[in-house]
């Protein structure tokens, strides 16, 4: 066995405490004879520290398209020649959306905003959605606006919203050549003030957007000293008309030890399936996710691409019998 | 007829293996661009001239 596994085991499993970048290098660096043994230490780890159950989650775009900002992976930004146009959900298809989650059996519903933080109109678009839902479905409420001004956050903690997304992305270090119109910092600034505020805070990013390995190392350690409630991990999907539209997907094994090291960054985090996994993972690997690190996920579509149906999902979680995280043990 | 997915004439093996995992973002008889929500259980989308799509 590789001495950075016993070494891991040592500190992680036995221990709880996460390994630091330049173990988490070593990790990502595994050849990949080595990928069986570190998928089942990564899932000995969850196992663990986090139990079988997995948190089920649907999202929804409240605001589509027409952001100001360009971060170079996404096809909502007004700057570039997507083909996604604005669009604002209704109140009523928003409760709709949220009711159809909560059948899936999921306790999440995070509503997401494409903007570069959130004006008037979408804060009363918020309040209004929120409550609308908190009194038909019975589901916890999280959102993702971008970045937020103190009274914002104040403001969404007492319409009820339990969980802030705001992702980082990527690390530090390569954040310039993800995005330049607002920096990394301002970023951890909203995070610090969700944080305060009690809020819990969910914290991920998307890999393959051409990041080197030091740089996801350095991204999982990153993530690792703001310890979020939640990492929820993308795959990048290039989408036509933005920077990244060309890049190739991430290669399943290197996904799979991407996996495994955030879990062994983050032993207790949930460290949930985003968006990619589909077409970087397909169906087998999705499953040796699951039983590689990750604890939640994402079912049904995204905000601008289609997901596997949920019922696809939820059958494989009865086949590896891991229990939906129900609504009560959310509290 | 237009691709659905990228708007140019004709249909495009690469544009419908896409597809299957992304609602169409071209009307298929005009080529304008249609407003798409997405939502966890499905989609629309809208043409202003030929009408709504579901998925």
């Amino acid at each position: 066995m590789p001495e950075i596994l016993d070494r891991a085991r040592a500190r992680v499993l036995d221990d709880g405490a996460g390994l630091g970048e330049a173990d988490i290098l070593e990790i990502l660096r595994l050849p990949d004879e080595d990928l069986p043994e570190l998928l089942q230490l990564a899932h000995d780890v969850r196992m663990k520290w986090c139990g079988p159950e997995v948190e089920v989650e649907g999202i929804v775009s409240l605001k589509t398209g027409g952001c100001p900002e360009d971060c170079h992976f996404c096809s909502q930004s007004g700057l570039f020649a997507s083909p996604v146009r604005a669009v604002w959900l209704d109140i009523p298809s928003l409760v709709e959306a949220a009711r159809q989650t909560a059948a899936t059996g999921a306790s999440e519903f995070c509503i997401v905003a494409a903007v570069r933080g959130p004006d008037k109109r979408l804060m009363d678009q918020m309040r209004e959605g929120v409550k609308a839902i908190r009194e038909a479905v019975d589901i916890q409420v999280a959102a993702s606006l971008g970045m937020l001004t103190q009274e914002q956050v104040d403001e969404l903690v007492e319409m009820g919203v339990h969980r802030y997304n705001h992702n980082l992305e990527t690390c530090r270090s390569y954040f310039p050549n993800v995005v330049t119109t607002h920096s990394w910092e301002e970023r951890w600034g909203t995070l610090t003030m969700v944080r305060e505020s009690g809020m819990e805070v969910c914290c991920g990013g998307i890999l393959g957007m051409g990041e080197t390995l030091e740089q996801r190392a350095e991204f999982a350690a990153q993530l690792a000293e703001l310890d979020p409630h939640e990492v929820p991990l993308n795959f990048l999907t290039p989408r036509p008309g933005t920077p990244f539209g060309d890049r190739p997907v991430v290669e399943g094994r290197d996904a799979l030890r991407a996996i495994a090291a955030f879990r062994l960054a983050m032993p207790r985090t949930i460290l949930r399936y985003a968006g990619g996994r589909e077409i970087t993972l397909g169906d087998l690997g999705t499953r040796d996710g699951l039983l590689g690190g990750i604890n939640a996920m994402i079912v049904g579509n995204y905000l601008t691409t289609l997901g596997r149906p949920a019922s696809d999902d939820l059958e494989l979680l009865k086949d590896l019998k891991m229990p939906v995280k129900s609504l009560s043990a959310t509290f | 007829m237009y691709c659905d997915r990228c708007g140019e004439p004709g249909s495009h093996p690469g544009c419908a293996a896409a597809r299957e995992l992304e609602p169409p973002r071209y009307c298929a008889h005009c080529r304008r661009r249609m407003k798409v929500q997405v939502v966890p259980t499905g989609w629309t989308a809208t043409c202003v001239e030929h009408g709504e799509l579901r998925g």
